[in-house]
């Protein structure tokens, strides 16, 4: 069957992308995915987007919104998260969230759970303001926070605020395969708790056991603690995700007892970006890496440092300069204003006006 | 500029010097004030500009799909007509409103990779890398310094007095008209540094040659979709989609040829020496855009055909702010010339394309007969019942 169907394929694919570079033509200078994005921008061929499809409250600062992926979604497995480009203020802004939805939803469609951080730019768009029927660009689920197969036997979730939604995940997926599940979640209040109604009849119907832990009235959790309320928290493969400080204290509790393999972490910030004056500066195509001030502008430090910089009018006029900025943070010397950058996020700044506040890492 | 070429309302105390009268403090204020109304933009850049400039390019995408599908029926006239000039508008727009803003930048902070200065190619056949050296770099920075900014003349016309006189200029009328129909190319050449190139020996290197070859392909391109691609696909109606692509792209170029005289030529704009420009502050950097820049007065509509280049002014001294934002900014700017008694030069179209024209035809001339035409003409131009006076007193001393 395969081999009479891949020379048809095959004839079929050449044929595709002949016509492709007809319609070139006709389209030039602009691509016909241009024209095509004004009328499905959801196909498989596109550049992959979703559309917002609902926004449900799940507590007074999170909301889950269910969203119909393009064609080219390719899914994902519980656990991953998914990066997200949304435009705020007309500034598109890359986050990455947690993919809370069951794997195989008959219309396809996945949710993801965000939380609104303190002054997050993208958190509080999306939890306050955002509409149904809004595009937003995708990127292909990523990240390794998942279950193995075969299944543990006895596993452990250690959670705090946001970082329930990955494992939220796991369990609408995979609860009726996992035998023995304790859930250590930690919130300031009850109605913190994300999923709360969910989580309580999970442990109802006795699928986990679930320990609420609301840090307002009985303090942080101390993992030391840990001992009194699971046990046999060692022996169980774990997963924990939630804040820097729960994580570190984690990593050092599972070594101290020399099972670090057993422990298995998701980060939501995994760089946090550290502003200041001046700061290491790499070319990271280049492979060159200098110190430089803060009142210096990237493009003179490239240029002394040897870096094939583009250049123009050196003045912020001509954006001949612009450049990728992969990651780090930057401050325009015109208004002090800082610009930050995550791998992914597509930032591109003009380096005769811009200076490092902190290490950053331009592509050139 | 001398005095006998300024047909403007002259508020500067003296014409000759146009900046004699600000102290040093004084144009240290203007570029602090432009840099607080510029800062005051950026702060407000929001939601209502991304949805702007992503309109106009839905619109435009729409206009120019529906103008082609119209014109594969061109056969009829009706068609024809129609088509056309659908077909015509949409490519002012990409070129104007939105090609030329998004290659300066303007829109470079919504950081669309789809909308930004370093990813966008235009309906025109100078490459846009070509283009943004060229127009960003050397005529933004250099504004009307004579021998810096290419843009003066584009090195075929003397369009200030200051520039030396050769008879090659005498057709300089014919020049300017021939290089408005074929503008396109014109700026392709310009952009490749053609004429110079050729002069200095620089087209032998492999550097020209790559660029040269870039421009022949995106030549070769243009010309394959407007004059092969969409005829053939009009079947029957071949002929007549080649002729309104081609009569679609000659008024795009008459139409930006004429907005684009209008920026820099009309009187009342200053010309500098290059001397002038040695350490220049960033508030003579503002003042030099300011004097070296006229508008356009008219509609929204107009203003949106005209790319915003009709807020020629504002545009200068703010490139890289979205387009849309100049209107609102113009009062503003405006009250700041008038505070510091400059002239803010603007007009309506077509009287300013006559006054860039007066003077592509007076400056084809040296300046003494230039001058001599001019009065000439000035007289001519006050009517009848002033040649009635003139005559009368030639009679009486007589």
């Amino acid at each position: 069957m395969a081999v009479v169907a891949t020379p048809w394929r095959g004839a079929f694919a050449s044929l595709r992308a002949r016509a492709a570079r007809i319609a070139e033509f006709v389209t030039t200078p602009v691509l016909p995915s241009d024209y095509l994005d004004m009328i499905s921008p959801l196909r498989a061929s596109a550049d992959l987007r979703g559309r917002i499809e609902e926004v449900h409250p799940e507590t007074r600062d999170a909301v889950t919104l269910v969203i119909q992926p393009g064609g080219g979604w390719r899914g994902h497995v519980p656990g991953q998260y998914v990066r997200i480009g949304v435009d705020v203020d007309g500034v598109r802004q890359w986050r990455a969230y947690s993919l809370t939805s069951r794997a195989d939803r008959a219309d396809g469609r996945i949710s993801i759970t965000v939380k609104a951080m303190p002054d997050g730019v993208v958190s509080n768009y999306l939890v306050r303001r955002v509409r149904p029927g809004t595009l937003i660009q995708l990127d292909q689920a990523k990240g390794d926070f998942t279950l193995p197969a075969p299944r543990p036997a006895k596993a452990l979730f250690v959670t705090a605020g946001s970082g329930i939604t990955p494992v939220m995940g796991m369990l609408r997926n995979a609860v009726s395969e996992l035998d023995d599940v304790v859930v250590v979640h930690s919130a300031p209040q009850p109605r913190d708790v994300i999923f709360a109604d969910e989580l309580r009849r999970l442990a109802e119907q006795g699928q986990i056991r679930l320990v609420e832990r609301h840090t307002d009235v009985e303090g942080m959790l101390n993992l030391a603690a840990l001992d009194g309320i699971v046990a046999d928290w060692a022996e169980r493969e774990t997963w924990a995700c939630g804040p820097t400080g729960l994580l570190d204290a984690a990593e050092k509790q599972w070594s101290d007892a020399g099972v670090p393999d057993r422990l298995h972490i998701e980060r939501f910030r995994p760089t946090v970006v550290v502003t200041g004056e001046g700061g290491d500066v790499t070319f990271s195509n280049t492979g060159t890496t200098v110190a430089a001030d803060g009142a210096t502008p990237l493009l003179d430090t490239g240029e002394r440092a040897g870096v094939l910089m583009p250049s123009g009018c050196r003045m912020g006029i001509c954006f001949g300069c612009v450049a990728p900025l992969r990651t780090g943070a930057v401050r325009d010397l015109r208004n002090g204003q800082i610009t930050t950058a995550e791998p992914g996020d597509d930032v591109r700044i003009q380096t005769c006006v811009s200076a490092a506040a902190g290490t950053c890492d331009i592509e050139l | 500029m001398t005095a006998v070429l300024s047909e403007c309302p002259d508020v500067r105390p003296d014409p000759d010097d146009p900046t004699a009268h600000l102290t040093t403090e004084d144009i240290e204020n203007i570029g602090k004030e432009l840099d607080a109304l510029r800062e005051e933009v950026i702060a407000s850049r929001g939601e209502r500009d991304a949805a702007y400039i992503r309109r106009v390019i839905d619109v435009q995408r729409k206009l120019e799909l529906g103008s082609r599908g119209v014109l594969l029926f061109s056969l009829f006239p009706p068609a024809w007509v129609l088509g056309t000039a659908g077909l015509s508008v949409a490519k002012i727009l990409e070129n104007m409103e939105i090609g030329h803003n998004v290659m300066h930048g303007q829109w470079d902070w919504m950081r669309d990779p789809k909308i930004h200065s370093t990813s966008w190619e235009w309906d025109n056949v100078s490459p846009s890398d070509q283009w943004k050296r060229a127009h960003n770099e050397m005529h933004h920075n250099y504004t009307n310094v004579i021998g810096k900014d290419g843009d003066l003349g584009y090195g075929l016309m003397r369009v200030s007095p200051d520039q030396p006189w050769s008879p090659f200029f005498l057709g300089q009328p014919l020049w300017n008209f021939i290089n408005a129909c074929f503008f396109e190319f014109g700026i392709a050449a310009y952009d490749l540094e053609l004429r110079d190139s050729l002069t200095d020996g620089r087209y032998k290197t492999p550097e020209f040659r790559e660029r040269a070859n870039r421009v022949l392909r995106k030549i070769r391109r243009q010309a394959t979709k407007d004059y092969v691609v969409h005829p053939l696909l009009s079947g029957p109606s071949a002929l007549q989609t080649l002729s309104a692509n081609f009569v679609a792209n000659l008024v795009r170029n008459l139409w930006t040829h004429s907005v684009i005289m209008c920026g820099h030529f009309p009187y009342g704009v200053d010309t500098f020496e290059k001397s002038s420009i040695e350490g220049e502050t960033r508030g003579q950097w503002y003042l030099r855009q300011m004097l070296g820049s006229a508008n356009i007065s008219g509609s929204p509509l107009m203003h949106l055909m005209t790319g915003n280049l009709s807020h020629q002014i504002e545009h200068h001294l703010f490139p890289d702010l979205p387009s849309n934002r100049y209107a609102e900014i113009a009062p503003r700017v405006r009250d700041l010339f008038e505070r510091y008694q400059l002239n803010y030069v603007t007009g309506p179209l077509p009287k300013q394309v006559a006054s860039a024209w007066r003077k592509i035809v007076l400056l084809s001339l040296p300046n003494d007969a230039a001058e001599r035409v001019d009065r000439a003409l000035t007289l001519f131009q006050r009517g009848p019942s002033q040649w009635v006076a003139r005559l009368a007193g030639r009679i009486r001393t007589a």
